[in-house]
Parts: structure tokens; C-alpha cells; sequence
């Protein structure tokens, strides 16, 4: 006999799941990564990320190479923000030569690395709104910011996205009093930015029903799982590595760090608008305490600039992190004393942040993991390296 | 160069001089080639760091829309340009070659970014391929790591005049049983090989590399892991940084 099927009644309903293969070729998966979603109906049951479509043997040519050569390596890892990877790279070297930094280049290193940090949350989120539906036209608003301050890296540096800027021991180039001033005025200006791009999305509605009590990671789950950086702040776990290590001159300057209540999509996107806040201030400080004059590299390590072959540091190991825009990124190098790293390896954040993907997606609609991959702030040279 | 002339049998002065009076004169290719490379349609489809420069050219300070090419559409059969924006593994290409058979006559794709041409700083990995171009032809290559927002703007009027030299009789996608399907390459012993020529990608059976270039420079062997246990000033001390010497000339 056939079975009626009552609408009342969803339980009776004999339904079948859906799997759907998500990318590697598809607009909003930033890049090449590909799940595998099991949908029953629009719900989301199981999600299986596939990872390695951009697997470019980063740790295996490092190896191959001397520990300067891997530098510019560094800044293909995540490429949005190339100066703090370079920044924590050269942090485990410094730690395993035992190698001092000079008092300007550390400023100078703190200030390239927070306005990476800006350079990456200001595109993070117009690429989330992106993932919403907003097409393009947040994403215009932050790269316009963005353009300002690579303008500034290639002043630098000479290169826009790809700097290769930090030396161990210092830095490459100097800095001019003109690029400090731009900078500064930078600093002044962004504030007002950033309020047009609330003004324009903190309290839409649209934006405020698609990510509030989405894709809630509570805090012993991201505790476990060993997520950082603005994921777990949003989280509420206050945990900052510029606070927690002190590394390089963070300890001289004040700021706060913001913490959301729920986990949601949305707090993670208002901690990092947070986070701009505290890196401007960061900035500041940074500008006005700033040595005018002074080595650029230090004394030890300046002979090596031009021969980097003949830098081997003694045997030993060594693990270098910063708080990168995306999370702990480390670099653990182990030194056999020869000019090749006998083991390197990197601590992607983005990586480890992506674990939690299908905790998160499991019981939301397929259009919300989108807006989850999104404010997961993934980089695909980074997950993949 | 040879693929931008495109004769008119019409002369310049005539047509300037009837221009004036509000009539055009245009062949048939001209119109038919104006069309299409005034309206470009890029596939968005980004690969790894080149796609941020991809992006950052389609946004407002180089808006690629000044040359009618900023409607990046998500799918291939919409699209008539592939930019292959960053490194292929050998995980990707057989997804790029598809992409490419998916997408409609008439079809472009430029490589943006060393990686793509050639395999970039990443040509030593065993998982990154040796340029595209062995899979599927290319029209314009754009060196660079990554190649400016103005390089991109470059290749794309490159890629429109070579568009100019087209004429509808000589193109391939109106001749008769065309087949522009390229095969999905597979694993093999060497890497990918294509299907359809697999002798010519075929490696070397004399190695000439050693003659050509000497022997290649090793710096460090790498046999025996360093032994972290021992204490500090048991390690080999001469290798150390401080106790470096300076470095010499050679
Ligand atoms: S060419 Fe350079 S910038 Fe472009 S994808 Fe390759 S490594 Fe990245």
C-alpha cells in the first residue's frame, strides 16, 4: 500500500540528500577550494573541505634554499598581507641566530605590520559582503583604501603586493620623511573611512539578518580546535599574540583588544572594524615615537645583506609568531648550521582556522556557508602552501 | 606585427572625408571585430596571488571597464576571455583545461604572473606545472610576480589587437568540423602529460644539463638531521652566525 504523505507531518516525508560539489572554480570560495556539501534539501548535513588545488611545496623549496632566499617565498604564502608574513619568518631566524634589531627598524616593522593589518580586514570584509550578495560595490570602497597603502609599500619596497621588505635583523630599504608623512596623514584619514563603511554596513539590515546567529562558534570549541586571531576573539577568548608575547616592540604601545560575545558572523566582522580602530592607534604611537635616524640593519647581520649563502645560524630550532590579520602565524625552523633550513615549517593560520568549517555550516542553509567561508577569512596560498 | 593588419579596401581619406559628414563606412570585419573586443567578458576565476591584482585591476583606480572588459563572469560558457591568474598544480590543470573546453567560441585566455607562463619562483615544486601553454594555447603571456594592474591593462589591448587582425572568413570557429577540445591531462610517470602528443613532452633521453652547465651547486648536505638534544656548547660552534667569518669575495 503507498504511504500518504501529510504535510503536518515533515517525518513521513521520505526525502532524499543532495551532495553538491562546491568549486574549485567558483567566485565565492576565494580562490581554489572545494567542498563537498551533503544537503538535505537546503540544510546543510555534512561539509567535507578538499584541499591542495593550490599546493606550491612552499616548505620543501625552503628547505632546498638559503634562509634569506625563502623571504620573498614567505610573501606568496598569504598574499594579502606579504609584510607580516615576512615579519614573523624573520622573527624565528632573529630568534634562532640570536640576532638583536635595531630600535628604528622596529618601528618601522610595526608599522608596515599594522598597516597590513588594515590593508587585509578592509578587503576581508568587502570580500564577505561580496559572498552577500553586495556584488563589487564594498569591495570598490576598500580597495580604494587599499591602493592608498600599497602606494606606500611600493614606496618602500618596490612592489605593491609582494614586498620582500623585512631583512633578518632589520629591514631592506629606509624610510623617507615624505612616506612617514603620507603615512601619518593616512592614520588621520582612515578613521573617517572606516565611518562611511559602517555608515554603509554595521547596522544594515540586510547585513544584520544574514549574519547575526549565523555560523556561532562557541568558545570551548574554538579553544579545542586551536583557532586564532580575530575568529576567536569574536569568540570572546581574549587571546592576542601582540599582547600575550610582546613580541618585537609591541609592549611599548597601548591599545585594547576587542572581543565579540557570540561567535557569530557577525561579531567577527565587527571585531575586526575593531581591530582597524586599535591598529590606527598602534600607528600613531608608532609614528611619533619613531627614531628619526639610525641603523636600518643591525651590525651583525649587515655583512649578510649582500652574501646571504654565508649566513648559517647554529644548530638549533627555533619558533617565530606574530598575530598576522588572520591568526598565530609561526614559522619553526630547525638549523642544522649549514646555510639551509634542515626542517622548516609554517603555522598557517588559515589552515587551522578552516577545521572548524563544518561545525559551524552543520544545521544552516547552503547560502549561509558562503557567508561563513567568507568571514572565516580564508587565503589560499596560506591553506595550501 | 603581422596579426594586427586587417586591410580595408576602403582609403583612409575617403573614409575620414565622409566621416565628416556623418556617414561611416566600415567593412564588415571591422564592425564584427569592434564588437567583440569592445566587450570582453573575463571569466573570474582567480588562481592564487595573481587573482588579487586581477581584482585590484576591475576595481576603481584601473577599472578595466574603461576597455569594456569588467563583467567577470562566474561561468565558462558566458565568458570569452580566461585569465589564468596565478600557479597551476597539477592538482588545478586538469580543471583549467576544462574550464577552457566549457567555454564558447570565440575564446581568449591570457596567462598573468610568471607561474602560469612558466612556473614561476615555485618551478622546483614537484606539484607545480611547467607553464600552461602546454595545455591549452595562449594568446597573451604577461610576465610579472605579479605582473602590475597596468601590465593586466597591457595584455588586454594586446589581446584586442590581435582581435583587429581577425577576419570572419580565416577564423577557426567558422570553419567546418572544428574541434577545439583539448584533452584533460592525466598523471603520468613525468607529471601530467596531454593525451594527444604525449612524444613531446617526453623527457630527455641524453641529459645535457651537466655539459651544458656544469655540475649543479650544492650548498649543505643534507644526510643527517642535527641533533638539537645536545647541549648548547657541545654543538659544532664554527658554523655559528656570530663566529662566521666574513663573507668572502667569491
Ligand atoms: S606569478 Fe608570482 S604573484 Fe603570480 S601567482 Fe605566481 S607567485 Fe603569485
Amino acid at each position: 500500500m503507498e504511504k500518504i504523505f501529510s504535510a503536518r507531518d515533515p517525518s513521513a516525508l521520505n526525502t532524499e540528500t543532495l551532495e553538491i560539489n562546491f568549486g574549485p572554480q567558483h567566485p565565492s570560495t576565494h580562490g581554489v577550494f572545494r567542498m563537498n556539501i551533503v544537503c538535505d534539501g537546503e540544510t546543510v548535513v555534512s561539509l567535507k573541505p578538499v584541499m591542495g588545488y593550490l599546493h606550491r611545496n612552499h616548505e620543501q623549496i625552503a628547505e632546498n634554499m638559503s634562509y634569506a632566499a625563502s623571504m620573498p617565498y614567505t610573501d606568496r604564502l598569504d598574499y594579502f598581507n606579504s609584510m607580516s608574513n615576512n615579519f614573523g619568518y624573520s622573527l624565528a631566524v632573529e630568534k634562532l641566530a640570536n640576532i638583536e634589531v635595531p630600535e628604528r627598524a622596529q618601528y618601522i616593522r610595526v608599522i608596515m605590520a599594522e598597516l597590513t593589518r588594515l590593508v587585509n580586514h578592509v578587503s576581508v570584509i568587502g570580500f564577505l559582503l561580496n559572498d552577500l550578495g553586495a556584488f563589487f560595490t564594498p569591495v570598490l570602497y576598500a580597495f580604494r583604501e587599499r591602493e592608498k597603502i600599497l602606494d606606500i609599500f611600493e614606496e618602500v619596497s618596490g612592489a605593491r603586493m609582494m614586498c620582500n621588505y623585512f631583512r633578518f635583523g632589520g629591514v631592506k630599504y629606509e624610510i623617507q620623511p615624505h612616506i612617514l608623512q603620507r603615512i601619518k596623514e593616512i592614520v588621520k584619514k582612515f578613521p573617517k573611512f572606516l565611518e562611511e563603511f559602517e555608515a554603509l554596513l554595521s547596522k544594515n539590515e540586510i547585513l544584520c539578518m544574514r549574519c547575526q546567529n549565523v555560523g556561532v562558534l562557541p568558545k570551548e570549541l574554538a579553544v579545542s580546535a586551536s583557532i586564532t586571531g580575530p575568529m576567536l576573539r569574536a569568540s570572546g577568548v581574549d587571546y592576542d599574540i601582540r599582547k600575550v608575547d610582546k613580541y618585537s616592540i609591541y609592549g611599548r604601545f597601548k591599545f585594547r583588544i576587542p572581543l565579540g560575545e557570540k561567535g557569530d558572523v557577525y561579531d567577527r566582522y565587527y571585531v575586526r572594524i575593531l581591530e582597524m580602530h586599535e591598529s590606527l592607534k598602534i600607528l600613531d604611537q608608532a609614528l611619533k615615537d619613531i627614531p628619526a635616524t639610525g641603523e636600518l640593519v643591525s651590525k651583525k647581520m649587515a655583512p649578510f645583506l649582500k652574501s646571504p649563502r654565508n649566513f648559517k645560524p647554529p644548530v638549533g630550532e627555533a619558533y617565530g609568531r606574530v598575530e598576522a590579520p588572520k591568526g598565530e602565524l609561526g614559522f619553526y625552523v630547525v638549523s642544522d648550521g649549514t646555510p639551509q633550513p634542515w626542517r622548516y615549517h609554517v603555522r598557517a593560520p588559515s589552515f587551522i582556522n578552516l577545521t572548524i568549517l563544518e561545525d559551524m555550516c552543520l544545521g544552516h542553509k547552503i547560502a549561509d556557508v558562503i557567508v561563513i567561508l567568507g568571514s572565516v577569512d580564508i587565503v589560499l596560498g596560506e591553506v595550501d602552501h | 606585427m603581422a596579426f594586427t593588419e586587417n586591410l580595408s579596401s576602403v582609403d583612409g581619406g575617403l573614409k575620414s572625408e565622409l566621416g565628416k559628414k556623418g556617414i561611416v563606412v566600415a567593412t564588415l570585419n571591422e564592425l564584427y571585430n569592434w564588437g567583440r573586443r569592445s566587450s570582453i567578458w573575463p571569466m573570474q576565476f582567480g588562481l592564487a596571488c595573481c587573482a588579487i591584482e586581477m581584482i585590484a585591476t576591475a576595481c576603481a583606480r584601473y577599472d578595466i571597464a574603461r576597455f569594456g572588459a569588467e563583467l567577470f563572469r562566474p561561468s565558462p560558457r558566458q565568458s570569452d576571455l580566461m585569465i589564468v591568474a596565478g600557479t597551476v598544480t597539477k592538482k588545478m590543470a586538469p580543471q583549467v583545461v576544462r574550464l577552457y573546453n566549457q567555454m564558447a567560441e570565440p575564446k581568449y585566455v591570457i596567462t598573468m604572473g610568471a607561474c602560469s607562463i612558466a612556473g614561476g619562483p615555485f618551478i622546483d615544486g614537484y606539484n607545480v606545472l611547467r607553464g600552461i601553454d602546454r595545455y591549452i594555447p595562449i594568446d597573451v603571456h604577461l610576465p610579472g610576480c605579479p605582473p602590475r594592474p597596468e601590465a593586466l591593462l597591457y595584455g588586454l589591448m594586446e589581446l584586442q589587437r590581435k582581435i583587429d587582425g581577425q577576419t570572419i572568413e580565416k577564423t577557426e570557429w567558422y570553419q567546418k568540423g572544428l574541434k577545439r577540445e583539448y584533452p584533460v591531462p592525466e598523471c603520468g610517470p613525468h607529471g601530467l602529460i596531454p593525451k594527444f602528443n604525449p612524444e613531446v613532452w617526453a623527457p630527455r633521453e641524453v641529459d645535457h644539463r651537466k655539459e651544458r652547465y656544469g655540475e649543479p651547486v650544492l650548498i649543505g648536505k643534507k644526510d643527517k638531521a642535527p641533533n638539537l638534544d645536545a647541549p648548547v656548547a657541545a654543538r659544532p660552534a664554527a658554523t655559528s652566525a656570530s663566529s662566521a667569518s666574513q663573507p668572502s669575495a667569491s
